[in-house]
């Protein structure tokens, strides 16, 4: 089964051959440094998925989401948040959580089985990697209710006036939670950029079996706009996001972006995709490769050096180690600590349990090695 | 003392929890300008206004899936289910988020959210309106669930709920409502039993909307039968319990829902682990049979009555 074929109408900034165009109603002011900068990301981001994947074929990791293909628009879409926006993630954001200074090691505790997420979501307002499909699009509404009751929307003040971007799938738009969210964001006028991540496969289905129109015309009938941009294009993501987001901090309400990009990887690393899709397929999406244009630009139009790629290639490795590293570094947890979290205060029958399995781990007896 | 119906009781509550912390937000269909189809929260939006007291779109995931946004904003936020067979399309987020967040987050995210829901039947109501689904919730991990049966325990325990920094999920026996009490000066803990009626024969352990019905049972009898009002069906106050079999040496557990996986069987099983040289006779349960809640002119001998409680009674002191 093939895949929708991109639509004419997708907001492009930079073309797959790495030539800048522009758009009418997406100008773009940047400086080739701050394209450089934009190259940096895509490369050590694909890194960390690359190394991500290899310590699961080592067996240190149980399982790896890869965003291969999708680094660009998750780089442009992390890079357009501010400090003080609030992010919420599926668990294949891995790009964002590079642009929210998020140690990568943070993120691989729940792939590794050391822990279900286990970080702070206000430390980089980057919420927790959210696993049921869907769900963390509520959450954000929900936060965004919350800033718009803080009065932290459309007052001009740029350090106080907070919006909130929240990713999902191509999948995930058939869920109810998606659309409840919709509802709300619509109703109550939220301050809400929707990252929709159309990498055209949920696990096997191509996106034809959630959607019978492009996903960002869904948002024309909930009453807010929706516009498609070429996912693997880091410029556009940037651009269309950071519009969408200023838009939602001035109080003009909800944005849904369709992200068109590509799953060049497996669902996950326990997946199959020979079993769905053509190779020929992930053939043609070779050529709109997200790094490879950028390159081909900083190459061709900006006339960057040899130097600069080096150093990004030293700095790559440097990051592999630090990854593979602290991962088989990262302890195994105590299985008392299961009881730890469950509520605020352990509970007199929690306590109970927990003092009884203990008692009984306690009962073996020490074998020498 | 104030002598008040449940209803107004609630209302109180809640209003106070609003007066007391400015981050408690009340959420829901219908709660703002008309007050709840009970008229819980009748006045309150009026009073506090339309931030902080509001409706919501008619979607239950939606209610719940916000409120888990709100609460990592900082918000304190109080969700109305309007009826106890409509939380099922919340029932995702409130398992698999509001139960599990503080969890995941290694304690770092808190959800002190407050998920009120009218339960229970004896209204004459249709289909989905009458039923008793507090064991769903207590079989999850990370939720604390409670049940008021009077006034005054409503008054305290929405509070205590809502102060609560673990998500509480509050069942309010709807055909209570109307039911007037007095107020006490002081709250009870929250998650602790009260004994209600001390007796010596027989120990009848239950909660929420039934718990008047075990007392009526205990005065129609003439036995002398202790009455004990659960108020926590997640933490159960086991102790108050056994203490109370060790004396009695019966147990009969009385609830609406079905008996089968329910609360009663949960606490059979604790009292035969805790309490088995105690025992003179088998736990017995009495509750709602395995069926659908039936329609509503089969309630009256569907559900648990004073007489289908002596009848437990009687076969336990007979044993």
């Amino acid at each position: 089964m093939q895949a929708v074929p991109p639509e004419p109408d997708m907001v492009q900034l930079l073309t797959p051959e790495g030539v800048r165009v522009e758009h009418p109603d997406y100008p773009l002011e940047i400086t080739d440094d701050e394209i450089q900068s934009l190259y940096r990301d895509l490369v050590l981001v694909r890194r960390v998925d690359t190394e991500a994947i290899a310590l699961q074929r080592q067996g240190e990791l149980g399982l790896w989401a890869s965003l291969l293909g999708q680094e660009g628009a998750q780089v442009g879409a992390g890079r357009a948040l501010r400090p003080h926006d609030m992010a919420f993630p599926t668990y294949r954001e891995h790009g964002v959580a590079w642009c929210r200074d998020v140690d990568p090691l943070v993120l691989l505790g729940l792939f590794r089985g050391t822990n279900l997420g286990g970080w702070d979501p206000a430390d980089n307002n980057f919420n927790l990697y959210t696993i049921v499909i869907g769900a963390q699009t509520l959450h954000a509404a929900g936060y965004a209710m919350g800033i718009v009751r803080d009065g932290a929307v459309g007052t001009g003040d740029p350090d106080r006036d907070t919006a909130v971007l929240a990713f999902f799938g191509d999948g995930a738009s058939s869920q109810g939670d998606v659309n409840e969210s919709f509802v709300w964001a619509a109703a109550e006028n939220l301050p809400i950029v929707y990252s929709c991540q159309n990498n055209q496969w949920a696990i096997s289905a191509p996106v034809t079996t959630q959607s019978r129109v492009p996903i960002y015309h869904r948002a024309g009938g909930f009453g807010f706009p929706g516009v498609r941009i070429d996912g693997n294009d880091v410029l556009a993501s940037l651009a269309v996001t950071r519009k969408a987001l200023d838009q939602a901090r001035a109080g003009l309400g909800p944005t849904l972006i369709e992200a068109y990009t590509y799953r060049m990887n497996p669902h996950t690393t326990s997946d199959d995709p020979t079993r769905y899709r053509l190779a020929a397929e992930t053939e043609t999406w070779k050529l709109k490769d997200p790094i490879a244009r950028v390159r081909a630009y900083l190459t061709r139009h900006a006339h960057v050096g040899q130097d600069f790629f080096d150093a990004i290639d030293e700095e790559s490795e440097q990051l592999a180690e630090h990854v593979r590293a602290g991962c088989r570094a990262l302890p195994d947890p105590d299985p008392l600590s299961v009881f730890e979290h469950v509520h605020v205060e352990l509970t007199d029958e929690l306590r109970e349990q927990r003092d009884a399995f203990a008692a009984y781990l306690d009962s073996f007896e020490e074998v020498p090695a | 003392m104030t002598t008040v119906t449940m209803a107004k009781a609630l209302n109180e509550g809640l209003r106070k929890a609003l007066d007391d912390d400015p981050k408690v937000i009340i959420m829901g269909e219908d709660v703002g300008k008309l007050g709840g189809v009970f008229r819980i929260t009748d006045g309150l939006q009026k009073d506090f206004g339309e931030a902080r007291v509001f409706d919501t779109p008619l979607a239950e995931s939606g209610i719940i899936g916000t409120a888990v946004g709100l609460a990592i904003r900082g918000y304190r936020p109080v969700c109305e289910i309007q009826f106890d067979g409509f939380v099922f399309p919340g029932f995702d987020q409130i398992v698999n988020q509001v139960a599990k967040m503080h969890n995941r987050s290694t304690g770092k995210i808190r959800m002190p959210i407050t998920i009120r829901i009218p339960f229970g039947g004896g209204i004459g109501a249709v289909e989905h309106h009458s039923e008793s689904p507090e064991a769903y919730f207590a079989h999850t991990a990370g939720l604390k669930v409670v049940s008021c049966s009077n006034p005054s325990d409503a008054y305290w325990m929405i509070q205590q709920s809502i102060r609560s920094d673990d998500p509480v999920v509050f069942f309010e026996p709807k055909r209570r409502y109307w039911a007037k009490g007095e107020l006490s000066d002081e709250p009870y803990p929250l998650h602790k039993a009260r004994v209600v009626r001390p007796g010596r024969e027989a120990t009848v352990v239950a909660y929420g909307p039934l718990v008047a019905t075990a007392l009526e049972a205990a005065d129609a009898d003439g036995h002398d039968l202790e009455v004990i009002d659960l108020r926590s069906i997640s933490p159960l106050d086991t102790a108050t319990v056994i203490e109370s079999v060790e004396r009695t040496g019966r147990l009969v557990v009385v609830h609406e829902a079905a008996v089968s996986h329910g609360v009663g069987a949960e606490l059979a099983a604790r009292v035969q682990e805790r309490a088995f040289y105690s025992l003179e006779a088998p736990v017995l349960r009495v509750g709602g049979f395995d069926t659908p809640y039936p329609a509503s002119r089969l309630e009256e001998e569907w559900l648990p009555t004073v007489d289908r409680i002596l009848d437990a009674v009687d076969r336990t002191l007979e044993y």
